[in-house]
Protein backbone atom coordinates (compact mmCIF):
# COMPACT_ATOMS: atom_id res chain seq x y z
CA UNK A 1 0.00 0.00 0.00
CA UNK A 2 1.06 3.51 -1.05
CA UNK A 3 1.95 5.87 2.32
CA UNK A 4 -0.76 8.54 1.15
CA UNK A 5 0.36 12.41 2.24
CA UNK A 6 -2.91 12.15 3.94
CA UNK A 7 -1.53 9.23 5.95
CA UNK A 8 1.91 11.69 7.34
CA UNK A 9 -0.43 14.26 8.04
CA UNK A 10 -2.26 12.12 10.45
CA UNK A 11 0.74 10.32 11.54
CA UNK A 12 2.32 13.58 12.88
CA UNK A 13 -0.84 15.18 13.91
CA UNK A 14 -1.14 11.66 16.01
CA UNK A 15 2.13 12.06 17.27
CA UNK A 16 1.82 15.46 18.19
CA UNK A 17 -1.11 14.65 20.51
CA UNK A 18 0.20 11.71 21.69
CA UNK A 19 3.07 13.76 23.32
CA UNK A 20 1.01 16.39 24.42
CA UNK A 21 -1.14 13.42 26.11
CA UNK A 22 1.95 12.32 27.90
CA UNK A 23 3.03 15.75 29.02
CA UNK A 24 1.77 15.38 32.89
CA UNK A 25 3.81 11.88 32.92
CA UNK A 26 7.00 13.23 30.90
CA UNK A 27 6.07 16.27 33.90
CA UNK A 28 5.73 14.39 37.33
CA UNK A 29 8.81 11.69 36.80
CA UNK A 30 10.79 14.59 35.38
CA UNK A 31 9.86 16.73 38.68
CA UNK A 32 10.68 14.02 40.56
CA UNK A 33 14.03 14.03 39.72
CA UNK A 34 14.58 17.45 40.61
CA UNK A 35 16.10 19.11 43.34
CA UNK A 36 13.69 21.59 45.70
CA UNK A 37 15.28 24.59 44.13
CA UNK A 38 14.34 23.77 40.18
CA UNK A 39 11.23 22.84 40.69
CA UNK A 40 9.89 25.91 38.87
CA UNK A 41 11.72 25.87 35.90
CA UNK A 42 10.28 25.23 32.77
CA UNK A 43 12.86 22.56 31.92
CA UNK A 44 11.65 18.76 31.26
CA UNK A 45 15.22 17.27 32.10
CA UNK A 46 16.42 18.19 35.66
CA UNK A 47 19.64 19.99 35.57
CA UNK A 48 21.18 17.91 38.61
CA UNK A 49 19.63 14.79 38.40
CA UNK A 50 18.65 13.90 41.93
CA UNK A 51 17.75 10.61 43.77
CA UNK A 52 17.30 12.78 46.82
CA UNK A 53 13.50 12.70 46.63
CA UNK A 54 13.05 9.10 46.65
CA UNK A 55 15.22 8.34 49.22
CA UNK A 56 13.35 10.96 51.38
CA UNK A 57 10.26 9.44 50.61
CA UNK A 58 11.66 6.03 51.57
CA UNK A 59 13.56 6.86 54.24
CA UNK A 60 11.44 9.25 56.14
CA UNK A 61 7.75 8.57 55.14
CA UNK A 62 5.44 5.66 55.55
CA UNK A 63 5.52 5.39 52.00
CA UNK A 64 7.47 1.76 51.60
CA UNK A 65 4.71 0.34 54.16
CA UNK A 66 1.98 1.91 51.97
CA UNK A 67 3.61 -0.09 49.16
CA UNK A 68 3.53 -2.96 50.85
CA UNK A 69 -0.08 -2.12 52.39
CA UNK A 70 -1.40 -2.26 48.65
CA UNK A 71 0.62 -4.75 47.01
CA UNK A 72 -0.61 -7.24 49.95
CA UNK A 73 -4.40 -6.14 49.89
CA UNK A 74 -4.08 -6.16 46.15
CA UNK A 75 -2.66 -9.79 45.53
CA UNK A 76 -4.79 -11.41 48.29
CA UNK A 77 -7.97 -9.84 46.38
CA UNK A 78 -6.97 -10.81 42.96
CA UNK A 79 -5.65 -14.45 44.57
CA UNK A 80 -9.51 -14.47 45.57
CA UNK A 81 -11.68 -13.15 42.72
CA UNK A 82 -9.26 -15.66 40.55
CA UNK A 83 -10.71 -18.64 42.59
CA UNK A 84 -14.21 -17.73 43.59
CA UNK A 85 -15.05 -16.14 40.11
CA UNK A 86 -13.59 -18.44 38.37
CA UNK A 87 -15.23 -21.45 40.39
CA UNK A 88 -18.43 -19.86 40.62
CA UNK A 89 -18.43 -19.11 36.25
CA UNK A 90 -17.92 -22.85 35.94
CA UNK A 91 -20.56 -24.11 37.86
CA UNK A 92 -22.52 -21.60 36.19
CA UNK A 93 -21.23 -22.86 32.64
CA UNK A 94 -21.47 -26.43 33.05
CA UNK A 95 -23.75 -27.71 35.80
CA UNK A 96 -27.73 -28.06 36.29
CA UNK A 97 -29.19 -27.90 39.07
CA UNK A 98 -31.89 -26.35 40.61
CA UNK A 99 -32.13 -22.67 41.28
CA UNK A 100 -29.37 -21.97 38.98
CA UNK A 101 -31.09 -19.19 36.89
CA UNK A 102 -32.29 -17.60 39.61
CA UNK A 103 -29.04 -17.27 41.38
CA UNK A 104 -26.91 -16.25 38.32
CA UNK A 105 -29.58 -13.88 37.90
CA UNK A 106 -29.06 -12.74 41.28
CA UNK A 107 -25.24 -12.27 41.09
CA UNK A 108 -25.46 -10.24 38.26
CA UNK A 109 -27.27 -8.16 39.76
CA UNK A 110 -25.01 -7.23 41.83
CA UNK A 111 -23.10 -5.55 39.29
CA UNK A 112 -25.87 -2.89 39.48
CA UNK A 113 -25.48 -2.37 42.66
CA UNK A 114 -22.79 1.44 43.20
CA UNK A 115 -20.32 0.85 45.95
CA UNK A 116 -21.18 4.51 47.57
CA UNK A 117 -24.47 2.59 48.44
CA UNK A 118 -22.60 -0.48 50.03
CA UNK A 119 -19.64 1.79 52.11
CA UNK A 120 -22.14 2.90 54.47
CA UNK A 121 -23.19 -0.18 55.89
CA UNK A 122 -20.08 -1.68 55.12
CA UNK A 123 -18.34 0.51 57.27
CA UNK A 124 -21.31 -0.02 60.08
CA UNK A 125 -20.62 -3.62 59.73
CA UNK A 126 -16.67 -3.30 60.49
CA UNK A 127 -17.34 -1.45 62.92
CA UNK A 128 -19.58 -3.77 64.45
CA UNK A 129 -17.07 -6.92 63.83
CA UNK A 130 -14.12 -5.44 64.39
CA UNK A 131 -13.11 -5.32 60.82
CA UNK A 132 -12.53 -1.33 60.54
CA UNK A 133 -8.63 -0.24 60.32
CA UNK A 134 -7.59 -4.33 58.93
CA UNK A 135 -6.65 -5.30 56.19
CA UNK A 136 -9.13 -7.85 56.21
CA UNK A 137 -11.71 -4.54 56.13
CA UNK A 138 -10.04 -3.06 53.00
CA UNK A 139 -9.88 -6.80 51.43
CA UNK A 140 -13.32 -8.73 52.02
CA UNK A 141 -15.97 -6.12 50.20
CA UNK A 142 -14.01 -7.26 46.74
CA UNK A 143 -13.11 -10.88 47.50
CA UNK A 144 -15.78 -11.74 44.44
CA UNK A 145 -17.10 -10.13 41.75
CA UNK A 146 -20.45 -10.46 39.28
CA UNK A 147 -18.31 -9.16 36.57
CA UNK A 148 -15.52 -11.67 36.49
CA UNK A 149 -18.06 -14.49 36.98
CA UNK A 150 -19.48 -13.63 34.43
CA UNK A 151 -16.48 -13.08 32.51
CA UNK A 152 -15.69 -16.57 33.16
CA UNK A 153 -18.80 -18.19 32.42
CA UNK A 154 -18.56 -16.73 28.72
CA UNK A 155 -15.14 -18.70 28.81
CA UNK A 156 -15.80 -21.56 30.19
CA UNK A 157 -19.13 -22.50 28.43
CA UNK A 158 -16.61 -22.78 25.04
CA UNK A 159 -14.67 -25.66 27.05
CA UNK A 160 -16.30 -28.88 25.36
CA UNK A 161 -18.10 -31.29 27.58
CA UNK A 162 -16.18 -33.77 26.03
CA UNK A 163 -13.05 -33.30 28.44
CA UNK A 164 -14.94 -33.24 31.18
CA UNK A 165 -17.00 -35.97 30.61
CA UNK A 166 -12.97 -37.99 30.19
CA UNK A 167 -12.05 -36.40 33.24
CA UNK A 168 -14.91 -38.29 34.80
CA UNK A 169 -14.33 -41.57 33.18
CA UNK A 170 -10.41 -41.37 34.67
CA UNK A 171 -12.08 -40.80 37.78
CA UNK A 172 -11.29 -37.42 38.12
CA UNK A 173 -13.53 -35.84 41.11
CA UNK A 174 -15.45 -32.40 40.09
CA UNK A 175 -13.03 -29.91 41.90
CA UNK A 176 -10.31 -31.84 40.18
CA UNK A 177 -11.84 -31.77 36.77
CA UNK A 178 -11.84 -28.10 37.32
CA UNK A 179 -8.68 -27.33 38.44
CA UNK A 180 -6.81 -29.55 36.43
CA UNK A 181 -8.73 -29.53 33.32
CA UNK A 182 -10.41 -26.67 32.51
CA UNK A 183 -8.98 -23.64 34.60
CA UNK A 184 -5.57 -24.24 31.93
CA UNK A 185 -7.80 -24.03 28.73
CA UNK A 186 -9.35 -20.58 30.38
CA UNK A 187 -5.41 -18.64 30.90
CA UNK A 188 -6.43 -15.70 28.77
CA UNK A 189 -9.37 -15.12 31.01
CA UNK A 190 -7.89 -15.57 33.72
CA UNK A 191 -4.91 -13.43 33.29
CA UNK A 192 -7.22 -10.57 32.04
CA UNK A 193 -9.35 -10.97 34.97
CA UNK A 194 -5.75 -11.07 37.13
CA UNK A 195 -4.80 -7.79 35.52
CA UNK A 196 -8.29 -5.84 35.54
CA UNK A 197 -9.03 -6.91 39.43
CA UNK A 198 -5.12 -6.07 40.55
CA UNK A 199 -5.23 -2.24 38.59
CA UNK A 200 -8.66 -1.36 39.85
CA UNK A 201 -7.63 -2.96 43.33
CA UNK A 202 -4.52 -0.56 43.69
CA UNK A 203 -6.37 2.24 42.38
CA UNK A 204 -8.91 1.97 44.76
CA UNK A 205 -9.82 4.89 47.02
CA UNK A 206 -13.24 5.11 48.40
CA UNK A 207 -13.42 2.25 50.35
CA UNK A 208 -9.45 2.43 52.09
CA UNK A 209 -10.40 5.79 53.07
CA UNK A 210 -13.33 5.22 54.85
CA UNK A 211 -12.10 1.95 56.53
CA UNK A 212 -8.47 2.88 57.60
CA UNK A 213 -8.00 5.86 59.86
CA UNK A 214 -4.19 4.31 60.99
CA UNK A 215 -1.91 5.87 58.73
CA UNK A 216 0.06 2.80 58.86
CA UNK A 217 -2.36 0.87 57.50
CA UNK A 218 -3.28 3.49 54.39
CA UNK A 219 -3.31 1.72 50.88
CA UNK A 220 -1.37 3.97 48.36
CA UNK A 221 -3.70 5.93 46.80
CA UNK A 222 -5.14 7.21 50.61
CA UNK A 223 -1.09 7.67 51.72
CA UNK A 224 -0.56 9.17 48.71
CA UNK A 225 -3.69 11.83 49.26
CA UNK A 226 -2.95 12.45 52.51
CA UNK A 227 0.29 12.84 52.16
CA UNK A 228 0.12 15.39 49.13
CA UNK A 229 -2.25 17.31 51.52
CA UNK A 230 0.63 18.05 54.36
CA UNK A 231 3.19 18.09 51.92
CA UNK A 232 1.43 20.47 49.20
CA UNK A 233 3.83 23.53 48.55
CA UNK A 234 6.71 20.54 48.46
CA UNK A 235 6.06 20.10 44.80
CA UNK A 236 8.91 17.71 43.97
CA UNK A 237 7.77 15.52 47.21
CA UNK A 238 4.02 15.22 45.86
CA UNK A 239 5.71 14.05 42.47
CA UNK A 240 7.81 11.91 43.65
CA UNK A 241 5.19 10.23 45.70
CA UNK A 242 3.04 10.47 42.74
CA UNK A 243 5.81 8.77 40.25
CA UNK A 244 5.91 5.88 43.35
CA UNK A 245 1.90 5.19 42.71
CA UNK A 246 1.96 5.51 39.31
CA UNK A 247 4.78 3.72 38.09
CA UNK A 248 4.42 -0.17 39.20
CA UNK A 249 0.67 -0.02 37.47
CA UNK A 250 2.64 1.61 34.20
CA UNK A 251 5.58 -1.08 34.33
CA UNK A 252 2.41 -4.12 34.52
CA UNK A 253 0.90 -1.99 32.01
CA UNK A 254 3.48 -1.68 29.28
CA UNK A 255 4.23 -5.44 29.50
CA UNK A 256 0.72 -6.47 29.22
CA UNK A 257 -0.48 -3.59 27.26
CA UNK A 258 -1.51 -6.16 24.55
CA UNK A 259 -4.04 -8.24 26.42
CA UNK A 260 -5.17 -5.38 28.54
CA UNK A 261 -5.96 -3.32 25.48
CA UNK A 262 -7.60 -6.66 23.80
CA UNK A 263 -9.37 -7.23 27.56
CA UNK A 264 -10.75 -4.45 27.91
CA UNK A 265 -12.43 -4.25 24.28
CA UNK A 266 -13.40 -7.64 24.78
CA UNK A 267 -15.58 -6.67 27.74
CA UNK A 268 -15.53 -2.57 28.09
CA UNK A 269 -14.19 -2.53 32.24
CA UNK A 270 -11.86 -1.49 34.49
CA UNK A 271 -11.33 -3.71 37.71
CA UNK B 1 -31.45 -45.01 34.16
CA UNK B 2 -31.26 -44.80 38.30
CA UNK B 3 -27.26 -44.91 38.08
CA UNK B 4 -27.83 -41.72 35.31
CA UNK B 5 -30.08 -40.26 38.28
CA UNK B 6 -27.60 -40.52 41.28
CA UNK B 7 -24.74 -39.33 39.15
CA UNK B 8 -26.80 -36.08 37.90
CA UNK B 9 -28.26 -35.99 42.00
CA UNK B 10 -24.09 -35.86 42.75
CA UNK B 11 -23.68 -33.43 40.30
CA UNK B 12 -25.67 -31.03 41.78
CA UNK B 13 -24.65 -31.69 45.22
CA UNK B 14 -21.25 -30.51 43.97
CA UNK B 15 -22.47 -27.19 42.03
CA UNK B 16 -24.31 -26.42 45.55
CA UNK B 17 -21.20 -26.70 47.69
CA UNK B 18 -18.54 -24.71 44.99
CA UNK B 19 -21.36 -22.13 45.56
CA UNK B 20 -22.30 -22.31 49.45
CA UNK B 21 -18.95 -19.66 50.16
CA UNK B 22 -20.24 -17.44 47.29
CA UNK B 23 -23.95 -17.04 48.06
CA UNK B 24 -22.96 -16.93 51.62
CA UNK B 25 -20.57 -13.80 50.04
CA UNK B 26 -22.99 -12.37 48.21
CA UNK B 27 -26.07 -12.24 50.71
CA UNK B 28 -23.56 -10.41 53.45
CA UNK B 29 -22.05 -8.42 51.62
CA UNK B 30 -23.52 -7.25 48.46
CA UNK B 31 -27.58 -7.79 49.18
CA UNK B 32 -27.68 -7.41 53.23
CA UNK B 33 -25.94 -4.12 52.75
CA UNK B 34 -28.20 -3.07 50.28
CA UNK B 35 -31.16 -3.52 52.26
CA UNK B 36 -29.50 -1.83 54.91
CA UNK B 37 -28.65 1.38 53.25
CA UNK B 38 -32.66 1.54 52.37
CA UNK B 39 -33.21 0.86 56.02
CA UNK B 40 -30.62 3.46 56.74
CA UNK B 41 -32.14 5.84 54.82
CA UNK B 42 -35.27 5.89 56.61
CA UNK B 43 -33.55 6.47 60.31
CA UNK B 44 -31.95 9.52 61.45
CA UNK B 45 -28.91 7.34 62.99
CA UNK B 46 -26.18 9.57 62.99
CA UNK B 47 -23.33 6.59 64.34
CA UNK B 48 -22.93 8.27 68.28
CA UNK B 49 -26.32 7.38 69.44
CA UNK B 50 -27.61 3.73 69.83
CA UNK B 51 -30.83 3.35 68.66
CA UNK B 52 -31.70 4.57 65.37
CA UNK B 53 -34.62 6.38 64.77
CA UNK B 54 -37.67 5.69 62.33
CA UNK B 55 -38.64 8.69 60.35
CA UNK B 56 -39.97 7.70 57.42
CA UNK B 57 -39.40 9.73 54.12
CA UNK B 58 -38.18 12.68 56.20
CA UNK B 59 -34.72 12.29 54.56
CA UNK B 60 -35.86 12.48 50.86
CA UNK B 61 -38.62 15.17 51.63
CA UNK B 62 -35.06 17.02 53.17
CA UNK B 63 -33.28 16.22 50.18
CA UNK B 64 -35.78 18.49 47.95
CA UNK B 65 -35.01 21.64 50.44
CA UNK B 66 -31.33 21.12 50.82
CA UNK B 67 -29.84 23.50 48.32
CA UNK B 68 -26.25 21.55 48.85
CA UNK B 69 -27.93 18.72 47.89
CA UNK B 70 -29.67 19.98 44.64
CA UNK B 71 -26.11 22.16 43.66
CA UNK B 72 -24.24 18.68 43.87
CA UNK B 73 -26.67 17.15 41.73
CA UNK B 74 -26.49 20.25 39.45
CA UNK B 75 -22.53 19.79 38.91
CA UNK B 76 -23.13 15.79 38.50
CA UNK B 77 -25.18 16.51 35.66
CA UNK B 78 -22.87 18.84 34.64
CA UNK B 79 -19.77 16.34 34.44
CA UNK B 80 -22.26 14.07 32.22
CA UNK B 81 -23.16 16.17 30.10
CA UNK B 82 -20.41 18.48 29.29
CA UNK B 83 -17.76 16.15 30.01
CA UNK B 84 -19.00 12.54 28.43
CA UNK B 85 -19.82 13.81 25.16
CA UNK B 86 -16.35 15.72 24.99
CA UNK B 87 -14.51 12.59 25.57
CA UNK B 88 -16.48 10.27 23.25
CA UNK B 89 -15.99 13.00 20.43
CA UNK B 90 -12.22 12.98 20.79
CA UNK B 91 -12.21 9.42 21.63
CA UNK B 92 -13.77 8.90 17.91
CA UNK B 93 -11.88 11.18 16.87
CA UNK B 94 -8.32 9.16 17.37
CA UNK B 95 -10.20 5.80 17.31
CA UNK B 96 -10.88 6.96 13.93
CA UNK B 97 -7.67 8.29 12.73
CA UNK B 98 -5.44 5.54 14.05
CA UNK B 99 -8.05 2.70 12.09
CA UNK B 100 -6.78 3.67 8.98
CA UNK B 101 -2.98 3.96 10.14
CA UNK B 102 -0.82 1.35 8.12
CA UNK B 103 1.64 1.11 10.99
CA UNK B 104 2.21 2.32 14.01
CA UNK B 105 -1.50 2.29 15.50
CA UNK B 106 -0.59 -0.07 18.75
CA UNK B 107 1.74 2.45 19.74
CA UNK B 108 -0.41 5.58 20.21
CA UNK B 109 -3.26 2.87 21.58
CA UNK B 110 -0.82 2.16 24.48
CA UNK B 111 0.16 5.88 24.44
CA UNK B 112 -3.86 7.18 24.51
CA UNK B 113 -5.05 4.29 26.71
CA UNK B 114 -2.08 5.32 29.48
CA UNK B 115 -3.88 7.74 31.81
CA UNK B 116 -6.93 5.65 31.91
CA UNK B 117 -4.71 2.74 33.77
CA UNK B 118 -3.16 5.33 36.09
CA UNK B 119 -4.70 6.34 39.95
CA UNK B 120 -6.29 8.99 39.73
CA UNK B 121 -5.27 10.22 43.00
CA UNK B 122 -1.50 10.54 41.35
CA UNK B 123 -3.39 12.03 38.34
CA UNK B 124 -5.35 14.46 40.48
CA UNK B 125 -2.63 15.61 42.30
CA UNK B 126 0.39 15.86 39.07
CA UNK B 127 -2.58 18.48 37.53
CA UNK B 128 -3.63 19.95 40.52
CA UNK B 129 -0.31 21.37 40.49
CA UNK B 130 0.13 21.72 36.51
CA UNK B 131 -3.17 24.23 37.38
CA UNK B 132 -0.97 25.82 40.31
CA UNK B 133 -1.48 30.73 40.30
CA UNK B 134 1.91 31.56 38.37
CA UNK B 135 4.97 31.34 39.17
CA UNK B 136 4.45 27.62 40.43
CA UNK B 137 2.04 26.19 38.23
CA UNK B 138 3.09 24.77 34.99
CA UNK B 139 0.37 26.09 32.25
CA UNK B 140 0.41 29.33 34.24
CA UNK B 141 4.22 29.85 33.62
CA UNK B 142 4.05 28.52 30.38
CA UNK B 143 1.06 31.37 29.41
CA UNK B 144 3.23 34.10 31.30
CA UNK B 145 6.18 33.14 29.00
CA UNK B 146 4.43 33.51 25.66
CA UNK B 147 2.86 36.65 26.89
CA UNK B 148 -0.79 35.96 27.55
CA UNK B 149 -2.67 36.52 31.10
CA UNK B 150 -2.21 33.62 34.31
CA UNK B 151 -5.52 32.57 34.64
CA UNK B 152 -7.46 31.37 37.60
CA UNK B 153 -7.82 27.54 36.84
CA UNK B 154 -9.28 25.67 40.04
CA UNK B 155 -9.39 28.84 42.14
CA UNK B 156 -12.45 30.39 39.94
CA UNK B 157 -15.92 29.57 40.17
CA UNK B 158 -15.99 29.73 36.73
CA UNK B 159 -12.64 27.56 35.61
CA UNK B 160 -12.81 25.13 38.13
CA UNK B 161 -15.26 22.98 37.35
CA UNK B 162 -13.77 22.84 34.00
CA UNK B 163 -10.48 22.41 34.77
CA UNK B 164 -10.93 18.88 36.42
CA UNK B 165 -12.86 18.35 33.70
CA UNK B 166 -10.35 18.37 31.24
CA UNK B 167 -8.37 16.81 34.04
CA UNK B 168 -11.09 13.43 33.78
CA UNK B 169 -11.66 14.00 29.87
CA UNK B 170 -7.83 13.42 29.80
CA UNK B 171 -7.88 10.16 32.09
CA UNK B 172 -10.84 9.01 30.16
CA UNK B 173 -10.78 9.33 26.39
CA UNK B 174 -8.22 6.52 26.15
CA UNK B 175 -11.10 4.10 27.09
CA UNK B 176 -13.51 5.58 24.79
CA UNK B 177 -11.19 5.22 22.03
CA UNK B 178 -10.25 1.15 22.46
CA UNK B 179 -14.01 0.43 22.44
CA UNK B 180 -14.88 2.60 19.44
CA UNK B 181 -11.59 1.05 17.50
CA UNK B 182 -13.03 -2.61 18.37
CA UNK B 183 -15.84 -0.73 17.51
CA UNK B 184 -14.61 -0.02 14.28
CA UNK B 185 -12.45 -3.10 13.75
CA UNK B 186 -16.26 -4.95 13.33
CA UNK B 187 -17.23 -3.22 10.25
CA UNK B 188 -16.66 -4.69 7.32
CA UNK B 189 -14.11 -3.74 4.57
CA UNK B 190 -17.01 -5.08 1.85
CA UNK B 191 -18.91 -2.17 2.97
CA UNK B 192 -16.58 0.45 2.24
CA UNK B 193 -15.21 -0.99 -0.81
CA UNK B 194 -18.94 -1.21 -2.64
CA UNK B 195 -19.92 2.19 -1.27
CA UNK B 196 -16.45 3.68 -3.03
CA UNK B 197 -17.47 1.65 -6.20
CA UNK B 198 -20.67 3.46 -5.72
CA UNK B 199 -18.36 6.80 -5.92
CA UNK B 200 -18.58 7.49 -2.01
CA UNK B 201 -16.47 10.48 -0.61
CA UNK B 202 -14.85 9.79 2.89
CA UNK B 203 -17.83 11.87 4.57
CA UNK B 204 -20.34 10.71 2.94
CA UNK B 205 -19.26 6.43 3.72
CA UNK B 206 -18.28 8.25 7.62
CA UNK B 207 -21.76 9.07 7.69
CA UNK B 208 -23.68 6.56 6.10
CA UNK B 209 -22.21 3.31 6.84
CA UNK B 210 -19.60 4.14 10.17
CA UNK B 211 -21.63 6.00 12.32
CA UNK B 212 -25.07 3.76 11.53
CA UNK B 213 -22.49 0.99 12.30
CA UNK B 214 -20.95 1.79 15.16
CA UNK B 215 -24.80 2.60 17.44
CA UNK B 216 -24.41 -0.32 19.58
CA UNK B 217 -21.09 0.60 20.38
CA UNK B 218 -21.94 4.34 21.12
CA UNK B 219 -24.96 3.45 23.46
CA UNK B 220 -22.78 1.24 25.50
CA UNK B 221 -20.01 3.78 26.06
CA UNK B 222 -23.06 6.04 26.72
CA UNK B 223 -24.72 4.68 29.44
CA UNK B 224 -21.41 3.76 30.92
CA UNK B 225 -20.07 6.41 30.81
CA UNK B 226 -22.89 8.10 32.19
CA UNK B 227 -22.54 5.78 35.65
CA UNK B 228 -18.60 6.70 35.71
CA UNK B 229 -19.30 10.53 35.42
CA UNK B 230 -22.11 10.18 37.80
CA UNK B 231 -19.36 8.66 40.66
CA UNK B 232 -16.82 11.17 39.73
CA UNK B 233 -15.38 11.87 43.34
CA UNK B 234 -11.51 11.00 43.87
CA UNK B 235 -10.19 13.61 41.37
CA UNK B 236 -12.79 16.73 42.81
CA UNK B 237 -11.40 15.36 46.46
CA UNK B 238 -7.68 15.44 45.74
CA UNK B 239 -8.29 18.86 43.50
CA UNK B 240 -9.75 20.94 45.60
CA UNK B 241 -8.31 22.94 48.46
CA UNK B 242 -9.05 20.89 51.57
CA UNK B 243 -10.97 18.48 49.02
CA UNK B 244 -13.87 20.35 49.98
CA UNK B 245 -15.51 20.73 46.11
CA UNK B 246 -14.66 24.03 46.32
CA UNK B 247 -14.83 27.02 45.54
CA UNK B 248 -17.84 27.32 47.17
CA UNK B 249 -19.14 23.94 46.21
CA UNK B 250 -19.09 25.02 42.43
CA UNK B 251 -16.91 21.70 41.68
CA UNK B 252 -18.71 19.33 44.32
CA UNK B 253 -20.25 16.50 43.04
CA UNK B 254 -22.89 14.70 44.52
CA UNK B 255 -20.87 11.18 45.44
CA UNK B 256 -18.27 13.67 47.75
CA UNK B 257 -21.66 14.90 49.40
CA UNK B 258 -22.59 11.58 49.92
CA UNK B 259 -19.09 11.43 51.83
CA UNK B 260 -19.12 14.32 53.36
CA UNK B 261 -22.73 13.49 55.17
CA UNK B 262 -21.75 10.10 56.41
CA UNK B 263 -18.10 10.45 57.45
CA UNK B 264 -17.34 14.56 58.28
CA UNK B 265 -20.92 15.14 59.57
CA UNK B 266 -22.17 11.54 60.65
CA UNK B 267 -25.77 11.93 59.04
CA UNK B 268 -25.63 8.36 58.09
CA UNK B 269 -29.66 8.04 57.59
CA UNK B 270 -29.78 11.24 55.41
CA UNK B 271 -26.56 10.09 53.37
CA UNK B 272 -28.03 6.63 53.54
CA UNK B 273 -30.86 8.73 51.41
CA UNK B 274 -28.75 10.02 48.81
CA UNK B 275 -27.01 6.42 48.16
CA UNK B 276 -30.73 5.51 47.25
CA UNK B 277 -31.22 8.29 45.37
CA UNK B 278 -27.76 7.61 43.31
CA UNK B 279 -29.09 3.96 43.08
CA UNK B 280 -32.18 4.77 41.74
CA UNK B 281 -30.22 6.83 39.10
CA UNK B 282 -28.24 4.63 38.16
CA UNK B 283 -30.88 1.49 37.76
CA UNK B 284 -33.19 3.48 35.44
CA UNK B 285 -29.92 3.89 33.25
CA UNK B 286 -29.18 0.33 33.39
CA UNK B 287 -33.01 -0.57 32.37
CA UNK B 288 -32.88 1.88 29.63
CA UNK B 289 -29.98 0.00 28.36
CA UNK B 290 -31.30 -2.93 28.33
CA UNK B 291 -34.51 -2.17 26.56
CA UNK B 292 -32.21 -0.37 23.82
CA UNK B 293 -30.00 -3.17 23.31
CA UNK B 294 -32.62 -5.37 23.19
CA UNK B 295 -34.79 -3.94 20.70
CA UNK B 296 -31.73 -2.89 18.90
CA UNK B 297 -30.91 -6.87 18.69
CA UNK B 298 -34.48 -7.78 17.00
Amino acid sequence: MKISRMHIVTQAVLLITGLAMLFPFFWMIATSFKTGREVFSLSLIPQNPTMENYQELFTNSNFPLWFLNSVLCGFIVTLSTLFFDSLVGYTFAKYRFRGKKLIFILILSTMMIPTEMLVIPWFIMSNDLGWANTYWGIIFPGMMSGFGTFLMRQFFDSVPNDLIDAGRIDGLNEFDIWRRICMPLVKPALSALAIFTFVGNWNAFLWPLIVINDIYKYTLPVGLSFFNGEFQTEWEMVMTGASVATIPVLIIYLIFQKQIIKGIALTGIKG
Amino acid sequence: MRKQRTLSRSRELWAYAFLAVPIVFYVVVRFYPSIFAFYLSLTDWDIVSRDKGFVGFENYARLFSDSVFRKTLFNTIRYVVVGLPASMFLGFVLAYNINKLTFGSSLYKTVFFMPYITSMVAVAWVWRWLYQPPPVGVFNNILVAIGLPSQQFLRSIGQAWISILVTTVWADLGFQMIILLAGLKGIPDEYYEAARIDGAGNMQILRKITLPLLKPTAIFLLISGTIRYLRIFTQVMNMTSQGDGGPLNSTKPLVLYIYDTAFKSFEMGYSAAMTVVLFFIILVITLIQMRVTRSEDQ
